[in-house]
């Protein structure tokens, strides 16, 4: 722990640069998810073609992810780029499923009372069905911040930024107390982020705690 | 880019791609061994107990934001290198899954089954090993194949401090500049982790009760 506190300046660019290239992939992932998660949800084809789609990415180890990026898109293996794209496939894939399972789970009667009261489609998304699912769409949020914190670090096995530099650089220097500054880092931003999610979705969902 | 891959060269001798597969279906296997060894026993009791939950659901969350690089460089640093600490950060990486899996299996083995079960006589350990466990194999499965992924997945950062696995072909290309073999490296990991769930997919067929699988896949017989 004195390591974060000796080298504090370092300790806090790292966690900037590690807090952007986790955030940005889970706020583009979570926008294209939710078209898509909406698809999803309506149409049996839609599951059918991007359920074992999503599962597959899965299966594509990060490392490799972030290595074959630069190749496929054309940028050097040095650019954030290659850790934004991958971490952005990971999140889409991941919150697909959960957006598609909780907009399936809204009632329907709620929504038939919604259109009965004239609520145009895509209002009604907006203000009808998207905050009935919010709780199990958050859910779905932590793990992927969350998987996405810890992934972040990967990255620096092919010489890009935030707290897996700690490790890299910690490895090479044989300096085990910088590798474990990295550790605490990440697992202290993983625990942060995942308890704001969980703060602002009760206060997005205060019906949530009603008549418990 | 699949030259490389194709390449017959690449296909032989102690560094070719057989022996990597192996290596990595080695560390994959064992790890998931130790793994379950540790963790459904423990997920077991608690979920039967009932006691302790939160612990094991915090526990879970809080290895989960454990990032595998750094316990492998740690545990490196501290016992050197060699296949030991890819199995300390592979076996921290699958304890979480499979443990909320079974925790979460057995918590939602019907309550009434379980009453039956005490009802006709069953001691506590035959609740659980013969009612309960049994029960709770598609969840307990769903944790462990979930498991399996990560770990074939994350082996491949084993070669990072130079342990075997296909992860050798990735990191080597990396250093050689060499897109092809780590192209290679990624499909190969990719390929293992669909045939490794494929395999567990079997066995959880070949073991799950026909009663247990979700209606409308082949329950009937």
């Amino acid at each position: 722990m004195t390591w974060i506190f000796d080298n504090w300046e370092r300790f806090w660019e790292v966690t900037a640069v590690h807090l952007r290239l986790s955030a940005v992939p889970v706020l583009i992932g979570f926008v294209l998810a939710i078209p898509l998660g909406w698809w999803a949800s309506r149409s049996q084809t839609a599951r059918t073609v991007l359920f074992p789609f999503a599962n597959i990415l899965f299966t594509i180890p990060s490392i490799a992810l972030i290595v074959i990026t630069p190749v496929v898109i054309g940028v050097k293996i040095l650019d954030e780029i290659n850790v934004i794209v991958p971490l952005t496939v990971y999140t889409v894939a991941l919150m697909i499923r959960s957006i598609a399972d909780a907009l399936s789970a809204v009632p329907g009667n709620v929504i038939a009372a919604a259109n009965a009261m004239g609520y145009r489609p895509f209002k009604r998304f907006l203000t009808v069905d998207f905050p009935l699912a919010l709780p199990v769409t958050i859910a779905g949020l932590r793990v992927a911040t969350v998987s996405n914190i810890s992934m972040v670090s990967v990255g620096a096995l092919v010489g890009l930024g935030g707290y897996g530099q700690l490790f890299t650089e910690g490895y090479q220097t044989d300096n085990s107390p910088k590798v474990f500054a990295g550790l605490v880092g990440t697992v202290v931003l993983a625990v942060l982020a995942d308890g704001l999610l969980l703060l602002v979705g009760r206060l997005l969902t205060p019906w949530a705690r009603v008549g418990r | 880019m699949g030259g490389w891959l194709f390449d017959p060269a690449h296909w032989s001798g102690t560094t070719g791609i057989p022996v990597r597969l192996l290596e990595h279906l080695g560390y994959t296997l064992l790890t998931l061994l130790i793994a379950a060894v540790i963790a459904i026993p423990l997920g077991a009791f608690v979920g039967h107990t009932g006691k302790g939950g939160f612990v094991i659901v915090g526990l879970s969350n809080a290895l989960r934001a454990l990032p595998t690089t750094a316990v492998l460089i740690l545990v490196v640093l501290w016992a050197g290198l060699g296949d030991f600490p890819v199995y300390v950060a592979l076996v921290l990486l699958a304890i979480p899954p499979i443990m909320a899996g079974t925790y979460a299996g057995v918590r939602a083995v019907d309550p009434s089954a379980v009453d039956a079960a005490r009802g006709v006589g069953m001691r506590e350990s035959g609740v659980l090993l013969q009612v309960e466990i049994p029960n709770a194999l598609p969840l307990i499965y769903g944790g462990f194949r979930g498991a399996a992924l990560q770990v074939v997945a994350t082996a491949t950062i084993a070669a990072y401090t130079g342990a075997g696995g296909l992860g050798r072909f990735v990191f080597d290309g990396l250093a050689l500049q060499d897109f092809g073999q780590m192209l290679a490296g990624a499909v190969l990991v990719a390929l293992l982790a669909v045939l490794v769930d494929l395999g567990f997919a079997g066995l959880q067929r070949l073991t799950v009760s026909p009663g247990l699988r979700p209606v409308g896949t082949g329950g009937k017989n």
